[in-house]
């Protein structure tokens, strides 16, 4: 589904943030990036959600080389994904409601085929009885359930997250990481970012650790667990 | 398509919201298109009501025929025959001479002091009232002709103020369109700047819009609305600037017409302005959305 073909990443300045990186990730599998600060896993989502493009080598999306899609393209491609952020990036001027409805309304669904399908996704992460609230309202592990929400409600095959539980506490962490995990049980690939390898222990999925932007060794299961 | 119409009536609607829900910022905006919007536009009708004025003292445009002081009454008669025979010649008077020092005795008083004059020194006068349509052209022609009659020792023509009128409005005209290009383009830069400071004020927002798939067109949108609204509040408070002007000014613009003896009715905002002034307000306030739109949407990615 997801193929990165010897892609290497360099920032002006700061050298290189990915060095020559290969691997795959099939369709409905979970995949957690993990590594150090600054070890490249942000940049490989950016790459992945065309934030960013590789300065060399391939990123295929479905056997396409996204690398090089046209700008006009890039709002279809990030339509196809779920993409959950560490600071969530909700509108603070919006209701929940409206936060998670807003790729439904980009996509251009009417308005009570939106309401159904934000009102199911609230209710996957447990907020439906928020609705209404603005993000200032919620709690940062609340914030973080509506950012996936979100990212859900279009049903895209992909989800990339980037440290989604980077400002919670493991509790809540534990819990939003779960949810991942049924998302990925109906079938939805998962790409996560994380650097909080106790998680990792408590979950399945495939691990790829990257180390100053090459892939490295998964870490010890001693370790992990 | 009806999905596209849904998101413009949205985007349309709701950018309207948001301009309500600042209305000090937004009345300050509108206010300064508006008055440029204004100023033009009063300038127009200026020289409309100009023109109609100078259309009106084109009528009285005559000349005034002088004869040599030996001309006969009989040879005077005979001239106006004459003279009515020319091209461009709609009607002539003769006033005797006679004629002409009884009314001058009659209007200025002077009656003692004519009594002791030996020789009438007033000529025989012919005023000659050319056609309606007659070009400058001709009218110079027709003076001409007359002076070189025989019996003709002077030709007045009196339009030469008209012409210099005519003149001036003309300049005028071109001053209007130049300030009205000036004006436009400082509405665009005023629009421009406005939209500018809200797509920076809203950066995250386009951020998280780009992220999720939104394309340029759905976030380019409710700016080119705001743009839009901006332009028609602007010439709405054009118009209004425009009538309260004209309803402060009639009173004493007539006084003033009235006093060149002039019957023109003056003319208010027509149908025309009104649609100038909107189509103006509309378009430069979409205008100017676009250029800030082109110029600083696209710099804004995800990060």
């Amino acid at each position: 589904m997801i193929r990165f073909d010897s892609v290497t990443k360099r920032y002006d300045g700061t050298g290189e943030a990915l060095r020559n990186l290969s691997f795959e990730v099939d369709s409905g599998e979970m995949v957690f990036l993990t590594g150090s600060s600054g070890a490249g896993k942000s940049t490989l989502l950016k790459l992945i959600a065309l934030i960013e493009r590789p300065t060399r080598g391939q990123v295929l999306f479905d056997g396409r080389n996204i690398a090089r899609m046209a700008a006009r393209e890039i709002p279809r491609h990030r339509r196809q994904l779920g993409v959950v952020f560490q600071d969530n990036k909700l509108l603070v001027e919006r209701s929940t409601f409206d936060n998670v409805a807003l790729p439904l309304v980009i996509a251009g669904l009417n308005d009570r085929e939106i309401a159904r399908r934000v009102r199911a996704a609230l209710d996957q992460v447990g907020l439906l009885k928020k609705e209404r609230s603005k993000p200032g309202a919620l709690s940062l592990g609340e914030q973080q359930r509506v950012g996936i929400a979100r990212a859900v409600v279009t049903r895209p095959r992909v989800i990339i997250a980037d440290e989604p539980t980077g400002n919670l506490d493991p509790w809540l962490s534990l819990e939003i990481m779960k949810l991942f995990g049924r998302f990925n049980d109906i079938g939805v690939t998962m790409l996560i970012a994380t650097h909080d390898l106790n998680l990792l222990g408590k979950l399945g999925g495939r691990r790829i650790r990257l180390e100053n932007g090459e892939l490295a060794e998964p870490e010890d299961d001693a370790l992990v667990f | 398509m009806k999905h596209w119409l849904k998101l413009h009536w949205r985007n349309c609607t709701g950018s309207l919201r948001d301009l309500a829900e600042r209305p000090l910022a937004t009345l300050l905006t509108a206010a300064v298109i508006g008055i440029a919007l204004a100023m033009p536009a009063s300038l127009n009708l200026l020289v409309k009501n100009g023109s109609n004025l100078a259309g009106s003292w084109d009528d009285a445009r005559d000349f005034s025929v002088y004869l040599k002081l030996d001309t006969e009454l009989s040879k005077a008669q005979q001239l106006v025959d004459q003279i009515e025979a020319l091209t461009g010649v709609a009607q002539v008077s003769l006033t005797s001479a006679d004629a002409a020092l009884a009314d001058f005795r009659a209007s200025s008083g002077l009656g003692e002091v004519l009594e002791e004059l030996e020789d009438n020194p007033l000529p025989h006068t012919l005023g000659v009232r050319p056609i309606e349509d007659i070009s400058v052209a001709e009218l110079d022609a027709l003076g001409q002709q007359l002076a070189q009659l025989d019996a003709v020792e002077l030709v007045q023509i009196d339009t030469e103020w008209v012409q210099r009128l005519n003149a001036m409005l003309d300049f005028l005209r071109r001053v209007v369109l130049l300030a009205s290009t000036l004006l436009v383009i400082g509405v665009l830069i005023i629009v421009g700047n406005t939209i500018r400071l809200d797509i920076q004020s809203r950066r995250d927002e386009i951020e998280v819009l780009k992220l999720v798939g939104a394309s340029d067109g759905f976030v380019r949108r409710p700016f080119l609305y705001v743009g839009l609204w901006y332009g028609i509040l602007g010439g709405l408070l054009a118009m209004l600037v425009l009538l309260l002007g004209s309803w402060l000014l009639a009173a004493p613009l007539e006084t003033l017409v009235g006093l060149y003896a002039s019957e023109a009715n003056l003319l208010g905002m027509d149908w025309a302005t009104i649609g100038w002034v909107l189509a103006g307000g509309v378009l430069s306030g979409w205008g100017g959305a676009w250029t800030a739109v082109a110029r600083h949407l696209s710099a804004i990615q995800p990060s």
